[in-house]
């Protein structure tokens, strides 16, 4: 029998999203060699440290989406719907109940722990209003069987219009949220008071994205769930016939993507103290470019969390580092492109040669992206 | 436990008939796919379903395994029947009964030691998956049950890097692995070379000196003619003869097949 004898793997192949991480650290060294006051400072990484995490929850989830050889495009409506949950509840929770229930000011429902209450009951209400948005997405993909590229675009325009019938429209500029308990707690600086000037603005966002980071790597590499989303990825057929529920696993992959989203809005309304009715919408592309730079494949049955991670970075890095080494703005996204592109092709042609060839067998069936629903 | 011991475990069966479809019917629309099916598998029973493309084979095991749902008619697995709003694929595998898809059984991209539990993992309470027992089980099965010896393929091979005799290797050792009593077989042999089809039929027959039963589907009947205890012939839905090999030679049973067709 003709067996080609699986060489002994490499170092790029041994550690998860090797690639992607030399070429970060390249492109880092890079930056640092040409803008030495920028990224041998502190500053620009504390700045990383609150910005990346939507982003990160983001394409993590996107992740497990792409992993399964789906493709979700609502989830910057839900940066938008939950994230006006989140603000309304907290900014106008209080008064609203006050005036609704004609309480006067002295009642212990107009007190400042009932505001904090009401407050905090923002976020389970948020991240509710997520949970349920991606679970109509996975509805309509798994039991209806639209394919996901076409119900996630239908979703996203109606869960913007939505947010936006409800604000009318309006911004809510979050003043003073940071003397809450909501915003200490979910985007505070615990290091505020520290003599070092860069530590002060190190946020703890940063220290729950890490953790449910490192929490979905073994839900995707040790869970079952996530061996599931690899085997969808694979195959639906193949999932069908190992007993795997397909319907079920992909209603709880969109509820997932809803959930992670919703932490985004909630982050991301926080840390701007601001709500504004298109917020999310420059993120559909950066968090879709991170997850293929670091590895993902485009068609389902291979992904990597940690080089969704180092994707991240490497989006997050271009624009201080072009700017900083005196290019204008307009090159970042031109850059950001050229690096997607790359990636792309260095995975199809070095990594897995196999994936030219159903590259090719899907653009001849002229099949769109996301399966074109349950089997049989 | 060896292959002996096994067969031994399984000589006095309590039940007549492994698998009895009775009156089965299936509809897909307009078009009538199965008709009228009555069909007994025994214990430890090598059984050849043969018939044309299109004459309803896979459907038949489909139904079978639950991946289908009968229009009407009743299942019976070991003399009991099954409510058939809830047989699914899950309860095929719990009435230890399993597939070997043509080339649907494994996930390409996925190591093997992924295949043997998918839909069955070795979790802790929380769905966590224990690898490492995963792993030892299945370069247990590897080296023991499937027979792959210094031919360079281990636990973390994937799929994708595996022949097509070596892929029907590894789903039929998933199958005995799991103490089937039933392993359907969905064409194994198509797109394999004659050393590997070699192999596919010294599977089935180590099927069956573990005391097992199998429903072989294949389409070059030289191959299930010198297997099968007994062969089935499906054309257009319904079963239409029943044979045993000893009664028909390949050639006898080519000729038979044939007129088969021109008679309708």
């Amino acid at each position: 029998m003709a067996i080609q004898t699986p060489s002994r793997p490499g170092i790029m192949s041994r550690i998860e999203g090797a690639p992607i991480i030399a070429v970060f650290l390249v492109l880092l060294a890079l930056f640092m060699w040409l803008s030495p006051q920028v990224f041998l400072q502190p500053y620009q990484y504390t700045t990383f440290l609150s910005t990346l995490p939507p982003i990160i929850l983001l394409a993590v989830g996107l992740t497990f989406v792409i992993g399964a050889g789906e493709i979700d495009l609502c989830f910057p409506a839900i940066l938008g719907f939950s994230g006006y949950i989140f603000a309304v509840i907290f900014k106008e929770g209080q008064a609203d109940i006050v005036a609704w229930l004609g309480a006067s000011d002295s009642d212990w429902i107009a007190s400042p722990l009932a505001g904090a209450i009401i407050q905090w009951s923002a976020v389970p209400a948020s991240l509710l209003a997520g949970v349920l948005v991606g679970y109509v997405n996975g509805v309509l993909v798994a039991n209806i069987g639209i394919p996901s590229f076409i119900a996630t675009l239908g979703t996203q325009f109606f869960w913007y219009g939505v947010a936006s019938i409800l604000s009318g429209g309006k911004s809510y500029a979050l003043r003073g949220a940071e003397d809450s308990s909501v915003w200490q707690v979910i985007v505070g600086r615990p290091f505020a008071s520290s003599s070092v000037d860069w530590l002060q603005q190190v946020p703890i966002q940063a220290l729950w994205t890490g953790i449910i980071v490192v929490v979905m790597w073994f839900v995707l590499n040790r869970h079952r769930f996530g061996e599931h989303m690899l085997f969808l990825g694979d195959s639906n057929a193949v999932a069908a016939v190992v007993g795997i529920d397909v319907r079920r696993e992909k209603r709880k992959l969109f509820t997932l993507m809803g959930f992670l989203a919703a932490i985004a809005s909630i982050f991301l309304t926080l840390e701007n103290k601001n709500y504004f009715g298109n917020q999310g919408q420059g993120y559909l592309l950066i968090a879709i470019a991170s997850v293929l730079i670091g590895g993902t494949s485009i068609f389902g049955g291979r992904a990597t969390v940690i080089g969704t991670l180092f994707g991240c970075f490497i989006i997050a890095i271009v624009e201080p580092g072009l700017v900083a080494a005196g290019l204008t703005g307009s090159w970042v996204n031109a850059v950001r492109g050229l690096i997607f592109l790359i990636a792309i092709v260095f995975y199809l042609y070095v990594d897995e040669p196999q994936r030219r060839r159903s590259l090719r067998a899907r653009f001849a069936r002229l099949t769109s992206f996301g399966r074109a629903g349950p089997v049989e | 436990m060896t292959e002996q011991a096994t067969a031994a475990a399984r000589s006095a069966p309590d039940f007549t008939d492994l698998v009895r479809l009775e009156h089965v019917q299936k509809y897909f629309g307009a078009v009538h796919a199965l008709r009228d099916i009555n069909l007994r598998i025994g214990p430890n029973e090598i059984v050849g379903l043969i018939g044309d493309n299109g004459a309803g084979k896979s459907t038949l095991i489909k139904t079978m395994t639950g991946v289908l749902k009968p229009s009407s008619g009743r299942i019976f697995v070991r003399d009991k029947e099954l409510p058939l709003s809830d047989y699914s694929v899950r309860m095929a595998h719990d009435l230890s009964i399993e597939t070997v898809y043509q080339d649907k059984s494994l996930g390409e991209k996925q190591p093997l030691w992924r295949n043997f539990f998918v839909g069955r993992q070795i979790v802790n309470r929380w769905g966590f998956i224990d690898v490492k027992r995963e792993k030892e089980i299945a370069n247990d099965i590897l080296l023991n049950t499937i027979g792959f010896r210094g031919v360079g393929i281990g636990v973390d091979s994937t799929i994708a890097n595996l022949s097509g005799g070596e892929r029907q290797g590894i789903a039929i050792g998933r199958a005995m692995h799991y103490d089937a009593d039933l392993i359907i077989l969905d064409e194994p042999t198509a797109a394999l070379g004659v050393a590997e089809v070699r192999k596919v039929v010294d599977f089935v027959r180590r099927i069956k000196s573990s005391g097992r039963s199998c429903v072989y589907i294949e389409h070059n009947l030289a191959h299930v003619h010198e297997v099968a205890d007994r062969l089935i012939v499906l054309d257009r839905g319904a079963i239409v003869s029943d044979i045993s090999p000893r009664d028909m030679s390949v050639v006898e049973l080519t000729e038979y097949l044939i007129d088969l067709q021109h008679k309708n």
